[in-house]
């Protein structure tokens, strides 16, 4: 058969509905842009552990300490379904991991923000993970079947974290006058580059039109982050919260919130390399990987002689 | 990719191990995903922290994923099609005289 005739073939069953599954034939094209795009998903899960990491050893009670934990750990789960769906496209371990390491590939910008206080762990679980659960909520129904059952599983893991950080929001936001301003100082940090995860506006996203028609995503960049408005505005009123938005208001004709423009200077600046904290990211990543060297070696060392043993008791 | 020597290069790229999870005692395992690991008891712990932190599974098995065997997508059409044709196998396929339950 025709690489013509093949890819038609293949784009019916996109549009059928179907799942394609890794031995199945696919184009090249969307192979590499599914490389690209899990790749990047599992690196921001990974760098996603080290914003709030930091605030572990200062939770202010066990209850919220064993809860961070757990959401810490949850992310580098995550980080592991989506290596191994990348995997089942024939990129290694290995040089997926490199190319985070030497910076060759990108991770979500959000997490180049620093942490301030720990009202920001309660924001990023509220606006971040609320974000991540729009777009991967859209993902888990993707056309790529181990990137979609990933997802699936993620999504399911997601809600605790999205929830966890809304209930410290609501809390913080009846607490004391200080406890409400710092919340209030958070949503007003973290708001605008929440906004900016979604992406660009569709007509500046090449990639989007492409991975739509691939039915890698169903909706666009647009699409997500106004539901997102939608959702995170009313979630704010709810508990007496400000959003950072003098042009936000309410259209009764599409009940559609409308907001002000994003800084798309900020969001091209960060994408490069100059945000508040990619280099610091970057540096914990490596040291990380290094410092775990060790630890690899001997668990590698000590199956080699586990398995010494057993050939000669056998 | 800087070439590395072979022990190097074994750092983050050890085998790969297919993860089944058996959800509830009487059910049967079902594919989960992969881990990495050096043997098969680290493949197991491995396999607990990444697919069974919420307690998903009484039960898991790995298997290293180049020992298993599988049909062929494309094939599909060929490979299954002596099931094509033998519709009574189901017993859709007879029809019977209807009985309905006599009542007291």
């Amino acid at each position: 058969m025709s690489k013509e005739s093949k890819a038609q073939e293949f784009q019916e069953r996109i549009d059928n509905g179907e799942t394609i599954e890794p031995k199945d034939w696919m184009p090249e094209r969307y192979q590499k842009q599914l490389i690209r795009m899990m790749s990047q998903h599992a690196h921001s899960e990974v760098v996603g552990m080290l914003p709030e990491g930091n605030w572990i050893t200062r939770a202010p009670s066990l209850r919220r300490k064993m809860i961070l934990l757990s959401k810490v750990q949850d992310e580098a789960g995550h980080g592991l379904y989506l290596y191994s769906a990348t995997e089942t496209l024939g990129a290694s371990r290995q040089e997926v991991l490199d190319d985070l390491l030497n910076g060759r590939a990108k991770y979500s910008s959000i997490f180049n923000y620093p942490t301030l206080s720990w009202a920001d762990v309660a924001v990023i679980g509220w606006l971040v993970d609320g974000a991540a659960i729009i777009n991967q909520t859209m993902l888990a129904r993707s056309s790529y079947g181990p990137y979609s059952r990933a997802m699936v599983r993620i999504c399911k893991e997601e809600s605790f974290h999205k929830k966890q950080g809304y209930e410290m929001v609501a809390q913080m936001a009846d607490g004391t006058p200080e406890q409400q301003e710092m919340i209030q100082d958070a949503v007003d940090r973290w708001w605008w580059p929440t906004l900016m995860m979604f992406g660009p506006h569709d007509e500046d996203s090449p990639n989007s039109a492409e991975l739509i028609k691939w039915g890698v995503k169903s909706k666009t960049n647009d699409e997500l982050r106004q539901s997102f408005v939608d959702r995170h505005v009313q979630e704010a009123h709810a508990v007496g919260l400000e959003i950072p938005d003098p042009d936000l208001e309410y259209n009764e004709e599409t009940e559609h919130w409308e907001f002000g423009e994003i800084d798309w200077d900020e969001f091209w600046n960060v994408v490069r390399g100059n945000g508040p904290m990619n280099k610091e990211r970057m540096k914990t990543r490596r040291e990380a990987h290094e410092n775990g060297k060790w630890v690899r070696k001997a668990a590698e060392e000590y199956a080699r002689k586990q398995r010494l043993q057993k050939e000669k008791a056998s | 990719m800087t070439k590395t020597d072979e022990k190097e290069s074994k750092d983050t790229q050890w085998p790969l191990w297919e993860v089944f999870t058996q959800p509830r005692d009487g059910k049967p395992h079902e594919h989960a995903g992969n881990v990495h690991a050096p043997d098969a008891e680290m493949a197991l712990e491995n396999a607990r922290d990444v697919y069974a932190r919420r307690k998903e599974a009484v039960n898991i098995w790995v298997v290293p994923s180049d020992q298993i065997v599988a049909s062929k997508g494309e094939d599909a059409g060929p490979f299954f099609d002596p099931a094509d044709d033998k519709p009574y196998r189901h017993p859709q396929f007879y029809s019977v005289p209807r009985v309905s339950k006599r009542r007291k």
